[in-house]
C-alpha cells in the first residue's frame, strides 16, 4: 500500500510534461478525465471507504463550479477562490451529512439523488445569482502569470489539483482516519465499540468528499467556459458512481482507471462510428447504452471493476489491500 | 371551494400514477430487496411501444395496450431470471448499479430504435371533460383513475386469494421460511418483477396521452420514490397512500405556493420524510431491512 500510493503521484508528475508534447485536442481530453477523476477521489471516500452511496455528487460539483465563478467575477484570484470554492462544497456537505447520519444504504442513495436534482433546480431558477438556463460565463484569469485559456495551463493545474488531492487521502487512507473509516463502514457497531466516533467521521467524510467535488466542479468551470445548470444534472452523479465502480470501488488507481474509461468513452465512441452500420451509427442514445452495457458488464462479471480485472490478469497474487472491501457472504 | 374540489379531483388523478409507479417499485423490491433504478425506463419503452404500435403500426389503442403490457411484462420477468438474480447476497450497492446500467441500456436502446424526438399518442379518451360535481376533469384524469383503482384491487386479490399471491406474500415476509415450505421463491420472484414490468408499462401507456411520449419520462421514477417513501418504505397499501398524497401536495402547492416550488416539492418531501420520520405512513414497523 505504502509502495502504490508513493508510486502514483510521482506517475502524475511524470505526466506533467506530456502538457508539451501532445496535440491541445488530446490534451483538453485528458484534462477532462483529471477533472473527472478529481470528483470521483471524493465520491471513493464516501462510498467506497465510509460505504455511503451518493448519488448526488454532482450537487457539490455544481456549487464548487457556481462558487467558484462568482468568486472569480468578483474579482478573487484563481488559487483563493478555488480553495473557497472546495470550503464551500464541503460546507454543503456538512449541511448533506449531518441528516445523513441517521439514514444509509438506499435511503441514502435516494436522498442524495434528491438532492443533485434540487440544486439543478435551483441553479436554474435562482437566475439573479447564478444566471439561470441563460448560463453564467466564467471569467478567465492568470494563474501565476499564465492565462488558465491555454489548454497546457489548464493541464498543469488539473495535474497539481490531482497529485495533491491523491497525497491527501493516501496519507488519510494509512493513517487511523482511514482506518475509522474502514472499520465504520465494514461493521458499523463493532467500530462504535471499539470507540470510533461514527457520526464524527461520517460527517467528516461527506465534507472531505464534497471538498474534492467542488475543486473539481471548480476546474470544470473553466472548461465548460459558461456554467448551465444541466452540467450539473442527475446524469453526472450517476457518472460520477460509474466511475468509481467501474474503477475499482475503494481504490484510488480505480478511480483514475474508471475516470480515463468513462471519460474518453464519448470520443472513442465518435471514433468508432464510422466503423459501424451506417444505420446504427448516426442514431442517438448508442452512447448511453454503452455506458450501461459497460457498467452490466462490470457488475456481472468483475464487480472489483477495472482494479479486479488487473488482479485477475497479472500472474502475481493479488497483494493484499488493506482498503478493499471484506467480503461477507450472503 | 369548486376549485379546491376540483384541485383534489386532479391530484388524486395525477396521484394514482405516482401510485403506480410506486406500486411497481415495491413489488420489485419486495422480491428482490432492491430499488429497481431501470423501473422509469420501462414505464418510457412502455410508452414508446405503445407510441409505435399506435402510430406506425395503426393498431387500435387497446390491442396496443395489452401487447405492450405483455411485451414489457416478458421483459422484466427476463431480467430477474436472466441478470438479478445473479446479485443477490453481494453489497447493496452492486444490485442498484446493475439496474442504473440496465437503465441505461434501455433509455440508449430506446432512443436508437425510436429516434430522440418527443411525439405525441392520441388515446381514445383525449379531450373529453368530464363533470363531476361543480368541478370539470378531464376524462383522460378519470381514466387514469379508475385503471389505478382496478390494477389494485386486482393485485390485492391476486395476493389474497391465489395460492401464488400468498406464497409471494409469505417469501416477501421471509424468503428462507417460504422456501422451506415448498414455495418457489426463485420463480415467484421473477413473477412479482414481471408484474412490476406490467404495471410499469400500464403506467407508460397512461401517461403518455397527457403528456409527451420522451425519453425524459423515466423520471417519473423520482416521484414513485418520493410516493413509496411517503407511504412508508417496503408497504403496498403505504405506496398507494403515498402516490395520492404526493399528486394532492403538487396540485396544491401549484396554485398556494410560490412559484416553483411545485416542481421541487416531491423531492424536498422525500428528503425531509426519511430524515425525519423515515417509516413514512404506514411503513413496516419491525425494524429498517437495510
Amino acid at each position: 500500500m505504502n509502495r502504490v500510493a508513493a508510486r502514483w503521484p510521482l506517475l502524475a508528475l511524470a505526466a506533467a510534461p506530456l502538457g508539451w508534447l501532445l496535440p491541445e485536442f488530446y490534451l483538453a481530453e485528458l484534462s477532462h478525465v483529471l477533472v473527472l477523476a478529481i470528483a470521483a477521489l471524493g465520491l471513493t471516500v464516501l462510498t467506497g471507504w465510509t460505504g455511503q452511496v451518493s448519488l448526488g455528487q454532482s450537487a457539490f460539483v455544481a456549487i464548487g463550479g457556481y462558487g467558484h465563478a462568482l468568486l472569480l467575477a468578483a474579482g478573487c484570484p484563481f488559487v483563493p477562490a478555488l480553495l473557497l470554492a472546495a470550503v464551500l462544497a464541503a460546507l454543503a456537505g456538512v449541511a448533506v451529512g449531518l441528516p445523513a447520519i441517521r439514514i444509509s444504504g438506499l435511503h441514502l442513495a435516494m436522498v442524495t439523488m434528491a438532492c443533485a436534482i434540487v440544486v439543478e433546480h435551483l441553479a436554474g431558477r435562482w437566475s439573479t445569482v447564478t444566471g439561470g438556463h441563460a448560463g453564467l460565463p466564467v471569467a478567465q484569469v492568470q494563474v501565476f502569470g499564465q492565462s488558465l485559456a491555454r489548454t497546457t495551463v489548464f493541464y498543469s493545474a488539473c495535474v497539481t489539483v490531482l497529485a495533491l488531492a491523491w497525497a491527501l487521502l493516501a496519507g488519510l487512507l494509512r493513517g487511523a482516519t482511514g482506518r475509522a473509516w474502514r472499520a465504520l463502514r465494514d461493521a458499523e457497531p463493532a467500530a462504535r465499540m471499539a470507540g470510533v466516533p461514527v457520526a464524527r467521521y461520517k460527517v467528516a467524510a461527506f465534507a472531505l468528499s464534497a471538498a474534492l467535488c467542488g475543486l473539481a466542479g471548480a476546474l470544470m468551470a473553466h472548461q465548460l467556459r459558461h456554467l448551465t445548470p444541466d452540467a450539473f444534472g442527475l446524469a453526472l452523479a450517476i457518472q460520477l458512481l460509474v466511475v468509481v465502480f467501474v474503477g475499482g470501488l475503494g481504490s484510488l488507481g480505480g478511480a483514475l482507471l474508471g475516470a480515463a474509461l468513462v471519460g474518453l468513452l464519448p470520443q472513442a465512441i465518435a471514433e468508432l462510428k464510422p466503423l459501424l452500420p451506417r444505420t446504427l451509427a448516426l442514431r442517438t442514445g448508442l452512447e448511453a447504452f454503452v455506458h450501461g452495457a459497460i457498467l452490466v458488464f462490470f457488475v456481472l462479471v468483475e464487480p472489483r471493476g477495472l482494479v479486479g480485472l488487473r488482479a485477475r490478469w497479472s500472474a502475481r497474487p493479488a497483494r493484499r489491500r488493506v482498503y478493499a472491501r471484506t467480503e461477507r457472504g450472503a | 371551494m369548486a376549485q379546491v374540489f376540483q384541485l383534489i379531483l386532479q391530484g388524486i388523478s395525477v396521484g394514482a400514477i405516482y401510485a403506480l409507479v410506486a406500486l411497481g417499485l415495491v413489488l420489485g423490491y419486495k422480491a428482490t430487496e432492491t430499488l429497481n433504478f431501470a423501473h422509469g425506463d420501462l414505464v418510457m419503452l412502455g410508452a414508446f411501444l405503445g407510441w409505435w404500435l399506435v402510430v406506425p403500426q395503426a393498431w387500435p389503442f387497446w390491442w396496443a395496450l395489452v401487447a405492450v403490457v405483455a411485451l414489457v411484462a416478458l421483459l422484466a420477468y427476463g431480467l430477474e431470471v436472466q441478470l438479478m438474480r445473479r446479485v443477490i447476497g453481494q453489497p447493496r450497492h452492486v444490485a442498484v448499479l446493475l439496474t442504473i446500467g440496465l437503465g441505461h441500456m434501455l433509455r440508449g436502446a430506446t432512443s436508437m430504435a425510436f429516434g430522440p424526438e418527443s411525439r405525441m399518442l392520441e388515446a381514445p379518451w383525449q379531450a373529453r371533460a368530464l363533470r363531476v360535481g361543480g368541478a370539470v376533469v378531464a376524462e383522460a384524469h378519470g381514466v387514469i383513475l379508475s385503471a389505478a383503482l382496478l390494477v389494485t384491487l386486482a393485485l390485492a386479490a391476486l395476493l389474497r386469494w391465489s395460492a401464488a399471491g400468498r406464497a409471494m406474500l409469505a417469501s416477501a415476509q421471509n424468503q428462507l421460511a417460504a422456501r422451506l415450505c415448498g414455495a418457489p421463491v426463485p420463480r415467484l420472484n421473477a413473477l412479482a418483477w414481471g408484474l412490476s414490468g406490467a404495471i410499469a408499462a400500464l403506467c407508460g401507456m397512461l401517461l403518455a396521452p397527457i403528456t409527451l411520449v420522451d425519453a425524459s419520462l423515466w423520471l417519473v421514477l423520482v416521484k414513485g420514490f418520493a410516493a413509496l417513501v411517503l407511504g412508508g418504505f417496503g408497504s403496498m397499501p403505504g405506496a398507494i397512500a403515498g402516490g395520492l398524497l404526493l399528486g394532492l401536495c403538487e396540485q396544491f402547492a401549484g396554485v398556494y405556493l410560490p412559484d416553483g416550488s411545485r416542481e421541487l416539492l416531491p423531492y424536498l418531501l422525500l428528503i425531509g420524510v426519511l430524515v425525519v420520520f423515515p417509516h413514512g405512513l404506514l411503513g413496516e414497523t419491525h425494524g429498517r431491512r437495510l
